[in-house]
């Protein structure tokens, strides 16, 4: 045990002295998140918007009013005309275009209703919305924000007058489960999560390993009386309490800076990332039993790891859409569960018998993997 | 039964066979040598006897323990200092002794008096990362961490190679200490005049042992009488003057060392033929090595 505990210290040692460990395990998920949670949003907000309004009266006003008012819209220009809508789109100046009819509000009022799409003017209040498609995703959630805001408008102009007579009409009503904002970050998390214990455990477990063997110390080890399976356990604990600092790292900067919440049990979320860190762990030792240099292992985690976790694990590309072979192949990916079982667990708030599948693969891949490795572990030089 | 034995080792990396049937003894409390160059198979021997290595076929035994069957257990009674400087550079100096102390299952208290000798010349340098420590300090270091469980055999794999000639001297005082404390030694060398600071030696060539005994009853085997003669001041001249005694039919070898040729005749009738500056001497460990290597 005392063997054991001064293995654990001189690993720390190793870590803590070496800048640029301690940038790889500390920096890279804090610039993830900052990067994936900020840069790359995907989400929609501050589009830039025309509107071109002949009726310019008190229901065009209000409606005008809210979509410049809510966060998604930022009307920039009131059109005279609306040829010019076609100059602005083409010179980027604008990605969104609201249209009223003519007579809005009295339209509105007598027949009812307000048409989602451009009818004749002259039997109805029309609106016409028109997005930037060539970004289809984007086009789509604004469009759909702004019908959300017009639905939301005629709401409460039914709710005011009460004694009008309904008129039958089809409100789109759009509901984003669970991410009712489409938030990016939301997916980016748990993906991210799934990508950096990889990081941490496999590449810089294996790495560390295989760092004995080039500089020769492992020779050294392998001739005294030390357990070799205590050698490679004792240089797993470090990155795993790590990777434990990094996971609470990154639940505090998803709930604070991000703003996701996490909904479910955040005991089952810290157990289940614990065993997918395991996953990781036995997956660095693995590698490190397989490779002799630390270029070796690091294009095996770097370029065998992370490139099949990246683009098989549904993190980028969702699994469904993936041809069956992909499909399947994509199952012997740990991320691609450990993925599913966080989105389960932390957004949607799913208890623990939910994650159940997950978590029995997360475990039975440790067992096979251990197996493995223990297996192909030297107690001798070659 | 001596401290180490090993009995036909046989040892083949694909093509290369890197010891080709080697059986030695080793006593108790012996100073033993392993003398040979680079690639001669010391390495690989190294690692059989330290438990690192399997051979393909053959048995050995050090501290009585098999060097297959028991690996464990002689693990706790082996000191192993490798040929490459194999500590961790990013720990103090006192950290890497330590840390050695403690996965041995003891304490440099315990053991401080068999090292202080060795490792009272680097504490002062004791919050020194080791990395940055000079050649002859490395050495020292990792001597004091192999040593700090008192093993009962030591095997240093080339410990002087690549040190200067004054911790090189330092060294061998070293190894003679001790070898007074009783730790039976085992050392290989690439340099020939370290075998006489050996109890014995063993010359090993090509995974081959040449020879093993003494240093002086090596010298004394040494089968024709040995000559020495100055070589002429130019360098041209030198290579001129070697291939022309060369290609005398009365002599048999001649092999410059240093700023004399040394000269062997096929018989003293041969001698007496040739009229040349020469004066008899002892031969070296070096010129036995070669004699050994030629015949072979």
């Amino acid at each position: 045990m005392k063997q054991f505990l001064a293995f654990i210290k001189k690993e720390f040692h190793h870590i803590f002295r070496d800048v640029r460990t301690i940038m790889l395990i500390i920096g890279i998920p804090i610039a993830q998140i900052l990067i994936i949670g900020f840069a790359v949003s995907t989400e929609v907000k501050n589009v830039k918007t025309a509107v071109y309004d002949p009726s310019n009266d008190i229901s065009t006003q209000q409606i005008i009013q809210r979509l410049d008012a809510s966060e998604y819209f930022d009307v920039v220009q009131l059109l005279q005309s609306p040829e010019d809508i076609d100059r602005l789109f083409k010179e980027g100046k604008i990605a969104f275009a609201v249209v009223f009819s003519e007579h809005f509000n009295e339209n509105l009022y007598h027949n009812g209703g307000i048409a989602g799409q451009a009818r004749n003017d002259k039997d109805g209040a029309a609106v016409q919305l028109i997005a930037d498609a060539s970004d289809p995703n984007q086009g789509l959630v604004a469009t759909s924000y702004a019908a959300n805001i017009l639905g939301d408008y005629q709401q409460e102009l039914l709710g005011r007058d009460r004694a009008r007579p309904v008129p039958t009409m089809i409100i789109p009503q759009i509901q984003m489960l669970y991410n009712p904002e489409m938030q990016s970050s939301y997916n980016f998390v748990p993906g991210l999560m799934g990508l950096v214990f990889i990081l941490i455990c496999a590449m810089m477990t294996s790495i560390a390993i295989v760092r004995e063997k080039e500089t020769g110390t492992m020779e050294v080890l392998l001739a005294s009386p030390m357990k070799p399976m205590y050698i490679v356990i004792s240089k797993m604990v470090p990155y795993f309490i790590i990777s434990w600092f990094t996971l609470i790292l990154i639940l505090l900067m998803s709930v604070f800076v991000l703003h996701v919440p996490i909904v479910g049990n955040l005991l089952w979320l810290n157990i289940f990332s614990l065993v997918y860190i395991i996953v990781a762990l036995a997956l660095g030792l693995l590698i490190s039993t397989l490779v002799n240099t630390q270029v070796a292992a690091l294009l095996a985690s770097g370029m065998g790891l992370m490139m099949p976790f990246m683009i098989l694990s549904g993190m980028i590309f969702p699994i469904a859409s993936m041809p069956p072979v992909l499909q399947w192949v994509s199952c012997i990916i740990p991320a691609r569960w450990y993925i599913a079982g966080v989105r389960k667990i932390m957004i949607e708030g799913a208890s623990v018998q939910h994650i159940w599948t997950e978590m029995s693969v997360l475990i039975g891949m440790i067992v096979v993997i251990l197996g493995i490795s223990l297996k192909k572990f030297k107690t001798r030089l070659e | 039964m001596g401290k180490l034995n090993c009995n036909l080792l046989n040892k083949s990396y694909g093509e290369v066979h890197a010891l080709k049937n080697i059986s030695f003894e080793v006593q108790d409390g012996e100073l033993f040598g392993l003398i040979g160059p680079d690639g001669a198979g010391k390495t690989t021997l190294f690692r059989i006897l330290t438990s690192l290595l399997l051979a393909d076929s053959g048995t050995g035994s050090v501290a009585g323990l098999d060097i297959v069957k028991d690996y464990k257990e002689l693990r706790n009674h082996i000191g192993y200092m490798p040929g490459k400087f194999s500590l961790y550079p990013d720990l103090t100096v006192e950290e890497n002794l330590k840390f050695f102390a403690t996965i041995f299952n003891t304490t440099v208290e315990e053991n401080y008096k068999l090292v202080k000798p060795i490792y009272s010349q680097i504490e002062p340098f004791k919050n020194r990362r080791a990395g940055k420590l000079s050649g002859g300090m490395k050495q020292k270091l990792a001597l004091s961490c192999a040593l700090i469980h008192k093993p009962e055999v030591l095997f240093l794999d080339e410990p002087t190679t690549g040190v200067d000639p004054v911790s090189r001297k330092e060294f061998w005082e070293m190894l003679r200490q001790l070898k007074n404390e009783g730790i039976t030694i085992v050392v290989s060398t690439p340099y020939m005049d370290e075998a006489n600071l050996c109890d014995r030696i063993a010359l090993i060539q090509h995974g081959e042992i040449l020879s093993i005994d003494t240093p002086e009853e090596i010298v004394t085997q040494f089968p024709k009488k040995l000559y020495r003669m100055p070589i002429v001041e130019t360098q041209n001249i030198a290579s001129l003057q070697l291939t022309q005694l060369r290609k005398n039919p009365d002599i048999e070898s001649v092999f410059m060392f240093g700023e004399y040729l040394h000269v062997t005749f096929k018989n003293d009738a041969a001698r007496a033929n040739n009229d040349l500056p020469l004066q008899e001497i002892t031969p070296t460990i070096e010129d036995c090595f070669i004699a050994l290597m030629n015949r072979v």
